[in-house]
C-alpha cells in the first residue's frame, strides 16, 4: 500500500462533517475512482490526500509514514496533484511550467539545472507531447493543458497521482483520451486517485470506487461491487441504468429518454 | 530564450549601460569633454597627476554620486515592480498602485519630523511600506475576492488614504525648516544626492537582488497560484513573505533617497518580460538593469534638457504613461 487514509474525517471551520471516518487505501498501479454529487467533498477528500487541507481527524500514511510528520516537500516526492483549473497570469512555455514539478529536488534559493529540464522533457515525453515544450502555455488548447498538467505531475516522480476532475472542460475525444492515458499510467504501476461526475468513466477505467453519499455514508470497492442501477439512482437522485452492451463488451451507465 | 542568447543579452545590457553612464557623466552644464573626464577618472585613481582641481569636484562629488543613485533606484523600483507582479500573479500591481510607495513616504516624511538620518528614514519607510501592502492585500482578502481588480482597488484605497496622511504632515510641519526638507525630497529629485546616501541604499540594493534573484524560479511556481506552487511542496507563506518583504524593502529605501517617482515600478518590468518572456529567472534581472537604464537617461534629460532641472517624474509620467499604454495594447489579448 502506498497511501493509507484512516478514520478520516473533515469539516470546514464552522460548518457540519464533509464527511466522518473514512478509511481506505491506494497501492500500486491501482486506480480509485472518487464518485459523489456536487458538494459532497470530492475535491476536499483530494485535497486532504495532497496535504493541501488537513483533516480534522484521523491520518493518513505514505508508505506507513504519518503525513503529519513529513515535511511538504516529501509528501510532494509521492504524491502528485492535477488541479482542476490553471490560469497563469504570464505566458510561460510549456517546459518551465513542467519543470516546475521537480520543486521538491530544488533548493529554496536553486534554480532547475540540465538534469530537471531532462526529467521534465521525459515527462512531456511520456504524454506524447514533447512538440509543445516550447510553447506558450496559454496558448494551447485544453485537453493539451491537461496533458501538460499531468506531465507536471510525473516530474514529480510520484508514485500515487491525484486528479481533480481530469475530464472537466474537455470534449468527448479529449475526455476518452485523457481516461486512456490514466489506465496506462496504473499500467506503469502509478496509483491513481481521479474525481469524476461520469459514472460511465468509473465503468471504464474498472479499479475500485470510492463514494461520498450526500447521506454522509461512505462506500469504498471494487467497481463491480459498488456501481449498481439502485445505487447509482439513489446517489444522485435520478432514475439511471446500468445495461450491458454486447457490441463493446462492457456495461454502460445511461439515463432513461426524458 | 536559450541560455546562451540570453547571457549574451545581458552581457550587451551590463555594457550598454556603462557606456551611457560614462557619457551621462560628460553631460550637464559644466560640460566636459569624454577624454577630460576619462583623464579625470584615471587621476582620482592615482593613476595619472590630477589635471583639474576644478572638474574633479563636479565630476566626483556631484556627477557620479547623481549617476550612480539613479541608476541604483531605477534598479531597485524596477525589481520591487517585477517581484510584485510575480507574487501577486498580476500584471497590473507596481510599488505605486499598492500604497508601498505612499506608504514609504509617510514613513520617511515621519522621520525627516523627528529629525532622523538617513538609516532611521530607510528603517520608516520601510515599515510603513510594509504595513501598506499588507494592509492592500488584507483589504482585498476581506472583500473575499481574489481579481486583479480587486488587489488594485484596495491599493489606491491604501494609497489614497497615505497621501492624506501625508498631506497632513506637511500641514503641521514647521514651515521654516521641515516643509523644505519634506517638499524637496518628494518631488523626486537626484540633484542634492551625496556620496553617503548612495553608501546607505548600497546595502539594501545588493541584499535585495542577491535574495529576489535568488528565490526568482519560485517567484514563478508562485506565480502559477497557491494550490500549484503548494503541491509541489513550497512553503508558500515563507517564499512570498520574503519576496514581498525584500520588494518593499526596495521601494522604502528608494523613496527615501528621492521620494515617489511613478512608472517605472509598472512600466519596465512589462518591458522585460516583452524583452525575454515571462521567466522570472531571466525577467528580473533585465527589469534590473532596464530599471537602471531608464533611471539613468531620464534623470540625465531632466538635468540637460533645460537651463533647470525637470522633476523626474514629470519626465517617467511622460514617457511611462503612453509606454504603458502601448504595452497594454501589445498584451491586449493576455490581460484577464
Amino acid at each position: 500500500m502506498i497511501i493509507e487514509v484512516k478514520n478520516m474525517s473533515f469539516a470546514y471551520e464552522g460548518a457540519p462533517l464533509l464527511f466522518d471516518n473514512i478509511s481506505f487505501s491506494v497501492g500500486r498501479g491501482q486506480i480509485v475512482c472518487v464518485l459523489g454529487p456536487n458538494g459532497t467533498g470530492k475535491t476536499t477528500l483530494l485535497n486532504c490526500l495532497a496535504n493541501l487541507s488537513i483533516p480534522t481527524k484521523g491520518r493518513i500514511l505514505i508508505d506507513r509514514k504519518d503525513t503529519e510528520k513529513m515535511s511538504p516537500q516529501e509528501v510532494a516526492m509521492n504524491i502528485g496533484f492535477v488541479p482542476q483549473f490553471i490560469t497563469p497570469s504570464f505566458s510561460y512555455e510549456v517546459l518551465d511550467y513542467v519543470v516546475t514539478g521537480c520543486a521538491p529536488t530544488i533548493g529554496t534559493f536553486q534554480k532547475p539545472k540540465p538534469e530537471h529540464f531532462e526529467i521534465a522533457q521525459e515527462s512531456l515525453k511520456q504524454m506524447g507531447i514533447l512538440h509543445l515544450a516550447h510553447k506558450y502555455y496559454n496558448q494551447i488548447s485544453g485537453g493539451e493543458r491537461q496533458q501538460v498538467s499531468i506531465a507536471r505531475a510525473l516530474a514529480q516522480r510520484p508514485k500515487v497521482i491525484l486528479m481533480d476532475e481530469p475530464t472537466a472542460h474537455l470534449d468527448f475525444g479529449n475526455q476518452i483520451k485523457v481516461l486512456r492515458i490514466i489506465k496506462s499510467l496504473a499500467a506503469e504501476g502509478y496509483g491513481a486517485v481521479i474525481t469524476t461526475h461520469n459514472p460511465d468513466h468509473a465503468l471504464l477505467l474498472g479499479g475500485d470506487v470510492a463514494v461520498i453519499h450526500p447521506s454522509g455514508e461512505f462506500i469504498f470497492g471494487s467497481c463491480k461491487d459498488v456501481i449498481r442501477e439502485d445505487f447509482l439512482s439513489s446517489l444522485y437522485g435520478v432514475e439511471l441504468h446500468l445495461c450491458h452492451l454486447a457490441e463493446i463488451e462492457r456495461d454502460i451507465c445511461v439515463a432513461p429518454s426524458l | 530564450m536559450r541560455k546562451t542568447i540570453y547571457i549574451r543579452t545581458l552581457f550587451i545590457m551590463i555594457c550598454i549601460l556603462f557606456i551611457f553612464a560614462f557619457f551621462s557623466i560628460c553631460i550637464g552644464r559644466f560640460s566636459s569633454n569624454p577624454v577630460d573626464v576619462y583623464h579625470a577618472i584615471l587621476g582620482k585613481l592615482g593613476l595619472e597627476p590630477t589635471a583639474d582641481e576644478g572638474m574633479e569636484v563636479v565630476l566626483f562629488s556631484i556627477r557620479i554620486p547623481r549617476v550612480f543613485a539613479s541608476m541604483m533606484i531605477g534598479a531597485m523600483l524596477s525589481l520591487s515592480g517585477a517581484v510584485y507582479q510575480g507574487v501577486f500573479r498580476n500584471p497590473l500591481v507596481s510599488p505605486d498602485i499598492l500604497g508601498v510607495s505612499a506608504g514609504a513616504s509617510v514613513g520617511a516624511a515621519s522621520a525627516i519630523m523627528i529629525g532622523l538620518g538617513i538609516w532611521e528614514r530607510q528603517g520608516f519607510a520601510f515599515l510603513f511600506g510594509l504595513l501598506a501592502v499588507g494592509l492592500s492585500t488584507t483589504i482585498s482578502k476581506l472583500m473575499r475576492n481574489h481579481s486583479n481588480l480587486m488587489l488594485v482597488l484596495s491599493g489606491i484605497i491604501v494609497g489614497g488614504f497615505l497621501n492624506s496622511l501625508l498631506a497632513i504632515m506637511k500641514f503641521v510641519a514647521d514651515e521654516q525648516t521641515e516643509l523644505a526638507t519634506i517638499v524637496f525630497w518628494q518631488m523626486g529629485s537626484f540633484a542634492e544626492i551625496d556620496m553617503q546616501e548612495v553608501v546607505a541604499i548600497g546595502p539594501v540594493l545588493f541584499l535585495g537582488s542577491v535574495l529576489l534573484i535568488g528565490l526568482s524560479w519560485r517567484i514563478n511556481i508562485l506565480s502559477f497560484g497557491e494550490v500549484e506552487a503548494k503541491i509541489v511542496g513550497m512553503n508558500t507563506k515563507q517564499i512570498r513573505g520574503i519576496s514581498i518583504a525584500c520588494a518593499s524593502l526596495l521601494t522604502a529605501s528608494a523613496v527615501s533617497i528621492c521620494g515617489t517617482i511613478g512608472w517605472i515600478g509598472l512600466v519596465i518590468p512589462h518591458l522585460a518580460r516583452l524583452a525575454v518572456g515571462s521567466d522570472h529567472v531571466k525577467m528580473i534581472p533585465v527589469s534590473a538593469l532596464l530599471g537602471a537604464m531608464f533611471m539613468l537617461f531620464v534623470d540625465t534629460v531632466a538635468r540637460a534638457l533645460l537651463t533647470v532641472e525637470i522633476p523626474l517624474s514629470i519626465l517617467t509620467g511622460i514617457i511611462g504613461a503612453p509606454c504603458f499604454a502601448w504595452l497594454l495594447y501589445k498584451q491586449r489579448a493576455t490581460v484577464s
